[in-house]
């Protein structure tokens, strides 16, 4: 190949550069005791890696990362952090025995996979001008309905049932607990909102009852 | 540009999933660090894509699936840790050591009798504020 390493070109610079953001902010992810400061830089390391989808020429997915992760999946995470009551300031979390041994299989993996790929990938350019073309919303749209049609309508059907996944953990969850505090609280209106149908609450604890008789 | 620099950034990102997942005990930081290796996948998937070009598109193709399922599987994920989370007051999965439902709740907790019906009373607040 023509290409040298020595001689780098701007898209390299660049890519690079924001490379060793998305690393670093990633790194600060996995390490930081701050919970909440894990979730906002997260969204620095999935906006870098934004940054870099464009560099190599893939401009929808640049577009749809910044939507769906940015944001819908940490405002997801930072809402699950706040309902679980996450301590606010450092946690000892990190403290734990096998933080070593942890290390020691990233670092085993990255020597790995760095040695395999260095090896197998030296000489190999991409051109990232040329997948410009490939990146637009026009070429992955006609890509995907021309060719990957049956997946994509599968993935609907899936997220369909993600969602009605989630809504029924979170409604069984409530139902049975709002039985198990009304009948702990003795007092029924601050959880009234909160029960789905009297029946379904009557039913659950009529069922602890039985339970509670054998 | 060589197909090195992308290839590294996912393997680097890979690693640090990896770490994130087998060292933090939070579930949801775990969930964060699955993002992180479902990311490193979507690197590569995005390199290869460019260097091939080839007419099905499958790089980012298969990147927008990816970005798609790991959605889903972040909603189902946090629906899961917040009904544990109500069920047994952590989150924590080192905690974690049965998998049966605890047949009373938290209510009936020999040790925490006097900490977790406060914590209980406040949950379900928490869960309808967010419906």
């Amino acid at each position: 190949m023509n290409h040298s390493y020595l001689s780098p070109t701007g898209v390299e610079i660049a890519f690079v550069l924001i490379g060793l953001i998305t690393v670093g902010s990633a790194l600060l992810v996995v390490t930081v005791q701050n919970l909440m400061h894990a979730a906002l830089w997260l969204v620095v390391s999935l906006g870098s890696i934004a940054g870099e989808y464009l560099l190599l020429g893939a401009e929808l997915v640049a577009w749809v990362q910044i939507l769906i992760y940015v944001g819908a999946v940490v405002v997801l995470i930072l809402f699950g952090l706040v309902l679980t009551k996450a301590p606010i300031g450092p946690t000892t979390e990190l403290d734990v025995k096998h933080k070593l041994p942890a290390a020691l299989v990233a670092a085993g993996a990255t020597g790995v996979l760095v040695t395999v790929l260095v090896d197998a990938y030296h000489n190999v350019w991409i051109d990232s001008h040329a997948a410009i073309a490939q990146g637009t919303a026009a070429a992955n749209g006609a890509a995907l309905f021309k060719y990957w049609v049956l997946p994509f309508e599968t993935l609907s059907v899936l997220l369909l049932a993600a969602l009605v996944g989630a809504i029924v953990i979170s409604r069984r969850g409530r139902a049975e607990g709002a039985s198990e505090w009304s009948t702990a609280l003795e007092s029924g209106p601050v959880l009234e909102p909160i029960a789905p149908s009297a029946a379904l609450v009557a039913s659950t604890t009529a069922n602890q009852g039985a339970e509670a008789d054998d | 540009m060589h197909a090195v620099y992308p290839l590294l950034l996912g393997a680097l990102l890979f690693a640090i999933g990896l770490y994130g997942v087998l060292a933090r005990r939070n579930a949801i930081t775990i969930l964060m660090a699955i993002e992180l290796l479902l990311n490193a996948v979507t690197v590569n998937l995005i390199a290869f894509g460019s260097l091939i070009r080839d007419q099905y598109n499958v790089g980012q193709v298969f990147t927008l699936f990816v970005i798609t399922i790991a959605a889903a599987e972040t909603g189902l994920g946090l629906a899961i840790v917040l009904m544990i989370y109500r069920q047994r007051g952590t989150a924590s999965v080192d905690e974690q050591r049965v998998l049966a439902e605890p047949l009373r709740g938290p209510t009936d907790d020999a040790g925490g009798a006097s900490a977790e019906p406060a914590n209980a009373g406040s949950a379900p607040n928490a869960a309808g504020a967010v419906r």
